[in-house]
């Protein structure tokens, strides 16, 4: 097991360096000169510009402004945005809300995805089962910002229950109701992810022969059904863990939300090459160890899995 | 095994104790679209404690879904219909769910078929142990892990203690079948049911297991109901046979009576065709000290295996037209890190196939037969040793010869479910090697397909049909017909009817051999049954580990076998105490 952590650890150098390398590319060959994107309308003079371009290493080849950046990153400078903020102040800000917002709406759709997939692959052909598919298909094909605008009016205007718009700090209870907007795509994925691998799995010979012992139906349920089930529902959450960090712009968009997604959004408009690559590194980063997390969490599910070679 | 026998019969208590299973009128259906359909038509059948009754019937016969109404674990929408299940009085189709629950386990045990798919992959075998002791008992902690032990030692798993945190995976077939009979009889049910409970293991773990369960339910008492499609072995280890057609009971007694004198024409021709028997009343004809051999009405497909035997021997040449020396094949194991283990699959063998007759190449699984095939049919390369075929090696074919070769050396494999193409019909299936080798015109190949469909006995309407349409025993005819198509010297038929119900397997079994003398084929026979060799084999190399551990013609291998594996293969076959003279 230490071996092969080990080992998808230092697979994560040429991710890394792969990726990196690639976002700080398409970010130069974007079309649209940064500076005069800064300063709008108005130009300013030649020797502005020439300043603002040496001092951001924009007067230099690309290879040689990539290598300089990646330099900084491992020294801890992360740059400085165009308006003159620092890259690193404003990922200390953006990057907690992003979390709290993407932990929230990770823990609702596993949470009641799995019940809810659970009860369905239990009834299969009930009343339950038939709702659970069509209001998760409708969920599935309604785009996000529906969603959270149906939401928004109707438990943010009508009943009251929640702001519409989250407050600079936004904090965990306000975050409830963006969470769920954009929990429930990937939800309503898991609640059909679970009913198939639930229903599939009560008509495993290992189940019958757990009945013959003599076991109560919930407890055949649980221990023998459930466990077995939830490998495919870990290897989606590991891959919608990715989703939930880049899916979060159009949500906090909606909710006005600080967030990386946004912060992210702009900074490719304005074509911050050190912003944009900074905040898709840690991403990035974030991303891997998360499907390493879900891989070693695979082997504690199935002892079958081992990562011995 | 004949004194453990006869032994239980004596046991066997007298009628007028009360019967501790009753099964009347039994009527059990599946809920389909179209309405019920039925799978058990009318069943009744008694068990009186201690006694084992056998149910025999080949599959789709709702045996297996008797077994299972007693206990409700009937599959998807199956409900009893009808009938009572009275045991020790009490009507077990009127029971709710909690009062079911009760009777599992701790009154009814339940062995499955399948060792590989019953254990739940992802706890360990102390847990899922553990699990039936607890639900039957109040035995809790340290008493708890100890009663597991038991439970496991008992079964025969020697060192039980040290294998609790394994799980499944890390078990052979045949031990979790001992994991799967432990739980079975953990809670020491009156009755046991055992659903094919070796039918996915070798011969002589088979063997070693039943004897080990026959052994454990006469200590215990337990009454076992024993579901099996092998009527030698149902005879072998019941007193009491029913036998299962369609749904219905078709003939029921005491075992040897059945056996001894089949009344209903579906229970002859099970007796006529069941290899392990049909291959014990060969070995009596062919030592002609049993006075009178023709007891069944089955004598005719024996005299015809004979004969046909008989007239290889003649016709024999005595020059090898496969010829193996000290063939070796080495697989590298991966291993943790970048280190490898070699494994021997096949260590130095030699044997000669002559021209005309049948090779067969017995062993259990992990002994090496199928690479020997593969190895042979030029699928895997040898990594020292010499095949040669006709006079020449094989190894350095290329190209137009390894093609020809091809064309001469024809396979047959296991599984007709997975060998034929699902989306191929019968007639493309089968002209296909004749495109593959362009043979001949389309209207010529149309011509071969229905002149081969008539040689395995199929109609000629077959053609249009697909394989998911057609049963176990007309695709196996069909996987022959294909190989046949290039008009083949030699077939190598590797466990080409093992996956089959008995009486199917003894239909191929005749097929094969009427095809050899009519076409002078050449077989090589990869099997792990011995009962099969008896019916249609001319000389017998036994593989144990990757070796030939004995090569000898087959009379000279079932009459005097020389090494102890052989004997013990032999043994195992099920069979050995029937008295076919009497």
């Amino acid at each position: 097991m230490l071996w092969y952590t080990g080992k998808r650890l230092l697979q994560m150098i040429p991710v890394f360096f792969g990726a990196t390398f690639l976002i700080y590319f398409m970010v130069f060959s974007l079309p649209g000169d940064p500076i005069s994107a800064l300063y709008g309308e108005r130009p300013p003079s030649p020797a502005v510009i020439a300043q603002i371009r040496a001092e951001y290493n924009l007067d230099k080849p690309f290879v040689v402004q990539y290598l300089l950046y990646i330099g900084n990153f491992f020294q801890g400078n992360l740059g400085t945005t165009y308006s003159g903020r620092s890259v690193s102040e404003v990922m200390a800000s953006a990057f907690p809300i992003t979390a709290r917002l993407a932990m929230l709406a990770l823990a609702f759709e596993a949470g009641f995805g799995i019940l809810v997939g659970l009860i369905a692959g239990l009834r299969k052909g009930k009343l339950f089962d038939a709702s659970a598919l069509v209001v998760s298909l409708l969920l599935i094909s309604v785009p996000t910002f529906v969603v959270g605008f149906v939401l928004q009016f109707v438990f943010g205007v009508q009943l009251g229950w929640a702001r519409t718009t989250v407050s600079g700090a936004a904090p965990w209870d306000q975050l409830i109701l963006p969470a769920l907007v954009l929990a429930s795509v990937s939800f309503a994925y898991i609640v059909r992810l679970t009913r198939a691998s639930v229903s599939d799995n009560l008509n495993a010979d290992f189940v019958r022969t757990a009945t013959a012992k003599g076991i109560s139906r919930p407890r055949v349920v649980t221990v023998h059904v459930l466990r077995n089930s939830l490998v495919p529902v870990i290897t989606f959450l590991g891959v919608d863990i990715g989703s939930l960090m880049v899916g979060a712009i159009v949500t906090e968009g909606i909710f006005n939300i600080n967030g990386v997604g946004g912060t992210v959004f702009k900074a490719i408009r304005l074509g911050e090459g050190p912003t944009v690559v900074s905040f898709i590194a840690v991403m990035v980063v974030i991303f891997v160890l998360a499907n390493l997390l879900v891989d070693l969490l695979y082997a504690a599910l199935d002892p079958r899995i081992r990562y011995a070679k | 095994m004949t004194q453990l026998v006869n032994e239980t019969v004596n046991q066997s208590p007298s009628t007028d104790s009360a019967p501790l299973l009753e099964i009347r009128d039994l009527e059990v259906g599946f809920r389909t679209q179209r309405g019920i359909v039925p799978a058990v038509r009318g069943v009744s059948l008694t068990l009186y404690p201690g006694q084992t009754l056998a149910i025999v019937g080949e599959s789709g016969s709702g045996k297996t879904t008797t077994a299972q109404a007693i206990i409700n674990l009937l599959a998807g929408t199956g409900t009893v219909t009808g009938g009572q299940i009275l045991f020790q009085g009490r009507d077990l189709t009127r029971l709710t769910p909690k009062e079911m629950q009760a009777v599992r386990g701790s009154q009814i045990g339940y062995v499955p078929q399948d060792p590989m798919s019953n254990l739940n992959p992802v706890w360990n075998i102390g847990f899922q142990v553990a699990e039936a002791i607890r639900s039957n008992s109040d035995v809790r902690g340290k008493v708890l892990k100890q009663r597991t032990i038991e439970v496991l030692q008992e079964a025969g798993l020697a060192d039980a203690a040290d294998r609790l945190k394994q799980y499944p995976h890390q078990f052979s077939g045949g031990m979790r079948q001992r994991v799967l009979i432990g739980i079975g009889l953990s809670a020491r049910p009156k009755l046991l049911i055992a659903d094919e409970p070796t039918s996915a293991l070798d011969v002589t773990v088979q063997r070693q297991i039943l004897d080990h369960l026959a052994t454990l339910t006469r200590d215990y008492g337990t009454s076992v109901l024993f579901i099996t499609h092998d009527l030698g072995l149902a005879a072998e280890r019941a007193e009491q046979l029913v036998v299962m057609y369609k749904g219905k009971v078709v003939e029921s007694g005491p075992s040897q009576e059945i056996l001894a004198n089949p009344q209903h024409p579906y229970t002859q021709r099970l007796v006529a065709a069941a290899p392990s028997l049909a291959s014990r009343r060969i070995q009596a004809k062919k030592n002609q000290d049993a006075p009178t051999t023709e007891i069944f009405s089955a004598g005719g497909t024996d005299t015809a295996l004979i004969r046909r035997a008989t007239d290889r021997e003649l016709a024999a040449s005595g020059k090898a037209l496969i010829s193996v020396e000290g063939i070796t094949k080495k697989y590298r194991i991966r291993k943790s890190g970048l280190r490898y283990d070699e494994l021997l699959a096949v260590n130095d063998v030699s044997f000669g196939v002559e021209k005309g007759t049948t090779t067969a190449i017995v062993g259990e699984s992990g002994s090496g037969k199928s690479t020997v095939a593969k190895l042979i049919l030029q699928l895997e390369s040898t990594t020292s040793g010499r095949i040669e075929f006709d006079g020449r090696d094989v190894a350095g074919l290329t190209g137009r010869e390894l093609l020809n070769f091809r064309r001469r050396v024809q396979p047959v494999f296991q599984d007709p479910y997975g060998s034929l193409d699902p989306q191929y019909n019968v007639g493309n299936t089968i002209a296909e090697p004749l495109l593959a080798h362009k043979v001949g015109s389309r209207k010529e190949r149309q011509k071969r397909v229905l002149e081969l469909l008539d040689q395995v006995s199929l109609p000629a309407t077959t053609q249009f049909r697909y394989p998911s349409e057609l049963s176990g025993g007309q695709r196996q005819r069909i996987a022959i017909a294909r190989a046949l198509a290039l008009k083949p010297d030699v077939l190598v038929l590797d466990e080409a009817v093992s996956a089959l119900d008995v009486l199917v397997q003894g239909q191929i079994l005749n097929l094969l051999t009427e095809l050899q003398s009519e076409l002078g084929l050449t077989y090589l026979f990869i099997t792990h049954d011995l009962a099969v060799v008896r019916l249609v084999a001319d000389n017998v190399c036994v593989m144990q580990k990757g070796r030939i551990v004995e090569a000898a013609p087959t009379d000279e291998v079932f009459e005097k076998p020389r090494e102890l594996y052989t004997q013990e293969l032999l043994g195992a076959i099920p069979g050995a105490n029937f008295e076919f003279g009497r």
